[in-house]
């Protein structure tokens, strides 16, 4: 008797979880039809469906599919990943204000994808596909050094020492970058200050397929160590004891996060605040269990993006506000929050 | 009140303690060392550049000024304004960072990473924006108060969690308002177009100073300094705690609060002038306490002189790292501080 409640139990959980996937795919789909919506020509959702479905006029056409779908569509692959990249690094490191943003990762994707850029005469001219791949060099050598300048022997890796070590860092790769943004010519000190504040800048199906890869492989992958993270999130002796490779399964994961965050920054610039909120908010709504807090994440953290780029986009029309700056407007009073929050 | 406590019994032997671990010729000396290695350090400064100006031309530029001698002219408006404006910000920011890390017994305070920094450089973009032809005096006024507003969130944020202000809480509260703060001071500035002069200020430059700039800041700075100094000994009997400081029958309210307000006015100048500039206030006092020992009378005057230093030896090797570049100087001091903060953040054995 006691044993089918507790199934039942479960299983209730469960249905839950995905009644809530459901609705934040619905909100997804609702801030899709809105955003398709934002800007200088509006559409009506018929007007919508028949150009989707190849019906509409050129000037529609031209609209939808070369400019306001491409955005859209890198929107919610880069909510999903900086989301999720959050999760697992707080999963991983059992931090709870743990972001790839805070950690510093974005600003040493940031700060190669800027090298990148500097040396080519015209933006246009850097080659899109290297960009995911230059800023996963960036992201994972600043990580690797994060971890090493936070370890210490017969401790580990402690909370706040890891937090306190990716802010300095981040203070740095910000000084090297500012060293850096200053000696380029106005245009492109331009381009960079904006997609330094986060604005979603690869605008064009070239983009999105220099993304995709990284986004279609990490994501399931991550999602399949759903389990894993469980065993982890016991603590490092219990999962050994339940035979999982911690330190392994760790860097793994690692990697993977840190691949997420930096093939989004390369097409996103410094978007923060996503890999904090989206997985807090998951666990509020799905419980921490990560078979469903993962994709919850994802989804949370797309509708959070994509959002945020819809008012970024219509608050001060004609012209833009970077989606990165509007993301830490939501974001940084909820990091605060959170810090008021937990225990010391 | 006897003066006869043992060591280490009681508030009175705390403090006798304070003198036993005090090195007052070791101040001295960095007093006096300290003020000649800055004038030192202040002459090459305006002798050094793109042109290279003799001592004597220096000399008679300063002394007996000839508007028609075109070196006479770099000096008087570009270079002099330029170093003192180094040792004024380089003074206000250490002291202003060694009364927070005394008063709030926390090695990590300092104006940059505790939104104070922050809070002032968002105050001047909306200036800069909304109103582009505000006069220096009114600027600093603004700084003030965005100065206060940043340290009034972070400390509110830090005080209502549970297990109160913990050092590194401050420093992750102060970061994520940093964040949010300069996301609104870049959606600001790309807003109006402001982006590059912005920018160059932030990055911390002391290149532009003008005199009437230091004229304005001069007064302020002295007198927080002065205050600062006047403070002191109450600073070294919060720094042993504030039940230390009650017992001795101090009112450490209304000692914090000196203390805070000469804080923002020192960050709250500076930041208007050179933007903000982090590390100087979390560097210096440490050095100087490892250096002069644990009494806040020797560490503040101390900390006034060796910040100097620290700013106009930053700024010559600013200029000089990459010939016919600026490089900021805030950048200079984020490459030197980082490391150092790293150094501290592992040193803490506590839980930080």
């Amino acid at each position: 008797m006691s044993k089918t409640t507790a199934i039942s139990f479960d299983e209730v959980r469960r249905k839950r979880g995905f009644r809530v996937l459901a609705v934040i795919a619905v909100l997804i789909v609702a801030a899709f039809i809105i955003s398709v919506n934002t800007g200088y020509i509006r559409l009506t959702p018929l007007e919508l469906l028949h150009t989707l479905l190849g019906r509409g006029t050129d000037k529609q056409e031209l609209i939808l599919f070369d400019f306001r779908l491409p955005r859209i569509v890198i929107s919610i692959l880069i909510g999903a990943g900086l989301a999720v990249s959050g999760a697992v690094m707080q999963g991983v490191f059992r931090n709870d204000l743990a972001d790839p943003g805070i950690l510093g990762i974005n600003a040493g994707a940031g700060l190669m994808v800027m090298l990148l850029i500097s040396f080519y005469p015209a933006t246009s001219a850097a080659p899109v596909f290297m960009l995911p791949l230059v800023a996963f060099v960036g992201a994972a050598c600043t990580a690797a050094m994060i971890y090493a300048l936070a370890y210490k022997r017969h401790q580990g890796i402690s909370p706040i020492r890891l937090l306190l070590t990716g802010v300095a860092v981040a203070a740095g790769m910000s000084a090297a970058m500012i060293v850096l943004t200053l000696r380029l010519d106005p245009d492109k000190y331009q381009f960079v200050a904006t997609w330094l504040a986060g604005s979603i800048w690869g605008t064009s199906w070239k983009f999105v397929l220099s993304l995709l890869p990284w986004i279609l492989i990490l994501l399931p992958y991550v999602i399949y160590k759903a389990r894993v993270m469980n065993v982890l999130n016991l603590g490092d002796q219990t999962a050994t004891g339940l035979g999982a490779a911690v330190t392994k399964e760790q860097f793994r994961l690692l990697g993977a996060a840190v691949g997420l965050a930096a093939a989004s920054v390369a097409v996103s610039g410094g978007i923060g605040f996503v890999g904090l909120i989206g997985p807090h908010l998951a666990r509020r709504l799905v419980g921490p269990k990560h078979q469903l807090m993962l994709p919850a994440s994802a989804l949370l953290g797309s509708l959070l993006v994509l959002t945020a780029d819809t008012i970024g986009r219509w608050i001060l029309q004609p012209s833009e506000i970077p989606t990165g700056i509007v993301v830490a407007v939501i974001g940084a009073p909820y990091f605060l929050y959170l810090l008021a929050r937990t225990k010391s | 009140m006897s003066q006869q406590t043992a060591a280490g019994t009681g508030p009175l032997g705390r403090l006798d303690e304070v003198k036993l671990r005090s090195r007052p010729w070791a101040a001295t000396l960095i007093l006096v060392g300290g003020l000649v290695a800055l004038a030192l350090g202040i002459a090459v400064s305006v002798s050094f550049g793109a042109a290279d100006i003799q001592l004597p031309v220096v000399w008679n530029a300063i002394f007996h000024f000839n508007p028609d001698i075109t070196d006479h002219q770099i000096i008087r408006e570009l270079r002099l304004p330029r170093v003192l404006g180094g040792v004024m910000i380089g003074a206000s920011f250490a002291v202003a960072g060694a009364v927070m890390q005394g008063m709030t017994r926390n090695p990590l305070a300092d104006s940059g990473l505790m939104g104070i920094n922050s809070g002032a450089g968002f105050a001047l973009a909306l200036c800069f924006a909304f109103m582009p032809n505000l006069p220096f005096m009114s600027l600093i006024l603004y700084s003030f108060v965005g100065a206060g507003a940043g340290a009034a969130i972070v400390y509110g944020v830090g005080s209502l969690a549970k297990g109160g202000l913990t050092p590194a809480r401050l420093v992750l509260a102060g970061a994520a308002l940093s964040a949010l703060l300069s996301a609104l001071s870049e959606g600001v500035a790309l807003y109006y177009k402001i982006g590059q002069d912005l920018a160059f200020w932030y990055a911390g430059g002391i290149a532009g100073t003008k005199w009437f700039q230091l004229k304005i800041m001069f007064p302020w700075v002295f007198a927080a300094v002065l205050g600062a100094i006047a403070l002191s000994r109450s600073i070294t009997m919060l720094s042993l705690g504030d039940d230390v400081a009650k017992g001795l029958g101090q009112r450490t309210g209304l000692v914090k609060l000196a203390g805070a307000l000469i804080v923002l006015v020192l960050a709250g100048s500076s930041v208007s002038v050179v933007g903000a500039v982090g590390f100087i206030g979390l560097i210096i006092p440490h050095l100087t306490r490892y250096l002069v020992g644990v009494d806040y009378r020797w560490i503040i005057p101390c900390s006034a002189v060796l910040g100097s230093l620290l700013v106009v030896l930053a700024d010559l090797a600013a200029r000089t790292i990459i010939p016919q570049h600026e490089t900021p100087l805030g950048a200079v001091l984020a490459l030197i501080g980082v490391p150092f903060f790293l150094y501290l953040a592992r040193k803490e054995r506590r839980e930080l």
